[in-house]
């Protein structure tokens, strides 16, 4: 009897720290991302801006890549469709948010519902071959329609976003507000995001990774649910790029290109693919090593395919993978 | 059994693009062919050049995808690294084209092998994906290394003096050197063809392709298969970057450039089949030239246009097996 008490005991003790614990980290997480722009110098705050940003891009791939199995080569094009809309409709309609947010996103979804509707159809290797031709298209398109595009100058004189509350408009000119801005989405995706890999939708798409052929078998219209999570990782990767156009007033073809593809899927594979936070830990990462070597070398992408080539080879999944090791290995020492 | 509504969407989606294919490129054709069928003869010529240099690459390309799964993303670095190996070679050893073309492309073989028995190898129980985010890796670490030794600037490959120089075709003259690439692609593709249809080596490759599981249970070394089909993948993009040193020129980023065209031949083509990237290649690569010179601003629009008419209507390609 006493036995039995003491290990309720111990048994609701424990209960009660994995609580704690599951709560400390990202409370922990919070407290110190609302606390950085009080510390931070400004270079380092649009460094953890951008961060965000591309957390956010990220983990708009993870949703195909690590969730559904979608391999997607060419998630850059959303991420550009996002940036340049957002831009060119800052310029030429009004550089209010309500103006510009939903044209940019509105562009990348249709955009994700034509290459999507036409991708989903092949299979695997057919379909990250044709998401990367796509995108390649679109960054001729960027490239070459100089008139609209500014062409390989990218797209400059983006006027700053307002929010049309006070008259001059300058609300989220300021770094700091605009660092909370990005927060404040960043946090509505992630949270967002969860919940739908948590719902009965985002359970059907780890079914049509793990075996297509059985949830077709049960009733499910793979098609449908795979152009769903298509064109909703593509509204986000735009939301990406329109944030990215409000931090840096500027909308670069590069964006388009197979770099900016290849480098938001190195930021998933070496994060973690499969997980949420992992991909914005990748988003980190990489930007920060970028930083860091970009200011003693110019052999950036030599290190970042040194770097993603070791994690193939020896990190499969990532840092959450490594992270979870250490776990397994103290707690089984413990 | 796909729904009546998604195959009337496809069909109509096709017919709209074979539409605006016919509008830009096909009428303008067949009038520039009746107007001026000098021209139109010599733009057919350079078409054929680029078509049978695509050919190098695609063909590798296609194979290797097709007997290991593995779609090589640092295909297009082989391309790039065989033209900048060359260039080194004839710089270093006074202007001999000729050892360039036959030692960049032994040179790259040998990255092959040893890309693929050191890296691709260790993971391939781990599936096909890590082998594709692996050579990803490497086109990444190639480009560097080429930026790093040769620079940013746009080269062109010198070449002999024997190929200088025009021949007459039609009453017309024609680069001698782009001939002689038109002849040697053709005989190389007629020696590729031989090799895989007509030889004991070309039939376990084939079979290779089709099941490679069964040819090693019938006692064949299939992973030995994978390296010489991966080197010798290599050595043919390496070869076609040597011979359009002069035609097409140098830049970084000309990988990535011609890794898409690959891609879009062995889409159209099917993978997997020397007959599908020949077919997909004198396809694309004709249609690409026609509409560089008839549509200059949407050149690569119009090539995208033929391969989703392709997709649409033929998912495996035009010469491709039915996906498993």
């Amino acid at each position: 009897m006493e036995a039995i008490r003491v290990e309720a005991g111990a048994r609701l003790a424990k209960a009660r720290l994995s609580l704690a614990r599951r709560w400390a980290l990202p409370a922990g997480v919070l407290v110190l991302l609302i606390g950085c722009p009080l510390v931070l110098p400004q270079y380092l705050l649009s460094l953890l801006t951008e961060v965000l940003i591309f957390g956010i891009f990220a983990m708009s791939l993870d949703l195909l890549l690590g969730y559904t199995g979608l391999v997607s080569f060419g998630h850059a094009a959303f991420f550009g469709v996002g940036a340049y809309t957002a831009g060119l409709a800052a310029i030429r309609l009004s550089p209010h948010l309500g103006v510009t947010l939903p044209l940019a996103l509105g562009a990348a979804a249709l955009a994700a519902l034509v290459i999507g509707y036409l991708c989903i159809r092949t299979a695997g290797i057919y379909f990250l071959m044709l998401t990367l031709a796509f995108a390649q298209v679109l960054y001729a398109v960027a490239f070459k329609w100089t008139p609209v595009t500014g062409g390989s100058n990218g797209l400059s004189g983006i006027p700053r976003p307002t929010l049309g509350l006070v008259p001059g408009g300058g609300e989220l000119a300021d770094p700091i507000r605009f660092y909370f801005f990005v927060l404040l989405i960043f946090l509505l995706v992630y949270y967002g995001l969860r919940r739908v890999v948590n719902s009965p939708f985002g359970h059907t798409l780890v079914g049509i990774r793990e075996n297509e052929g059985r949830m077709r078998a049960i009733g499910y219209d793979v098609a449908r649910y795979k152009l769903a999570a298509f064109v909703l990782a593509g509204v986000l990767a735009g939301l990406a790029g329109a944030l990215n156009t409000y931090l840096n007033v500027f909308a670069s073809p590069a964006q388009l290109n197979w770099t900016t593809s290849g480098q938001v899927l190195v930021m998933v594979i070496i994060g973690g693919a499969g997980t949420l936070i992992g991909p914005v830990l990748g988003a980190a990462l990489v930007l920060l090593l970028q930083n860091l070597v970009s200011t003693h070398t110019d052999r950036w992408p030599m290190i970042m395919g040194a770097v993603f080539i070791i994690f193939v080879l020896l990190a499969r999944f990532g840092i959450v993978g490594i992270w979870d090791r250490l776990v397994a290995r103290l707690a089984r020492r413990a | 059994m796909r729904p009546v509504r998604d195959v009337l969407v496809q069909r109509l989606l096709a017919l709209l693009l074979i539409g605006l294919v016919t509008w830009l490129l096909v009428v303008p054709l067949v009038r520039l062919a009746v107007t001026a069928p000098e021209t139109a003869f010599i733009q057919l010529l350079n078409g054929l050049a680029y078509s049978l240099l695509i050919f190098l690459i695609a063909t590798g390309f296609s194979l290797i995808f097709g007997i290991m799964d593995v779609i090589n993303l640092a295909h297009g670095s082989f391309y790039m690294l065989g033209a900048y190996i060359a260039y080194s070679i004839v710089g270093r050893s006074g202007d001999n084209f000729w050892l360039a073309l036959l030692a960049a492309p032994l040179g790259r073989g040998l990255i092959g092998v040893v890309l693929e028995l050191g890296y691709l190898r260790p993971v391939y129980r781990r599936g096909h994906l890590d082998q594709v985010l692996l050579t990803f890796g490497f086109a990444y670490v190639f480009s560097d290394i080429v930026r790093t030794i040769w620079g940013a600037d746009i080269r062109s490959l010198p070449y002999s003096p024997l190929l200088q120089g025009a021949v007459e075709i039609l009453g017309r003259p024609y680069p001698k050197y782009r001939f002689a690439a038109i002849i040697f692609g053709l005989v190389l593709a007629l020696l590729l063809w031989l090799l895989l249809e007509r030889t004991r080596l070309g039939s376990i490759v084939r079979a290779g392709v089709a099941d490679p599981e069964m040819v090693s249970g019938l006692g064949i070394n299939i992973t030995a298969v994978f390296t010489a089909v991966f080197a010798a993948g290599a050595a043919l993009a390496a070869l076609s970057g040597v011979i359009a040193g002069p035609i097409l020129g140098m830049h970084p980023g000309m990988d990535f450039d011609v890794l898409i065209v690959a891609l879009i031949v062995v889409v159209v083509g099917g993978l997997g089949t020397f007959a599908g990237s020949f077919w997909g290649s004198l396809l694309i690569g004709i249609a690409d030239t026609f509409g560089k010179v008839l549509q200059p601003e949407f050149s690569m629009a119009l090539t995208f246009a033929v391969m989703a008419v392709v997709l649409l209507l033929r998912p495996t390609g035009l010469f491709g097996r039915s996906t498993a």
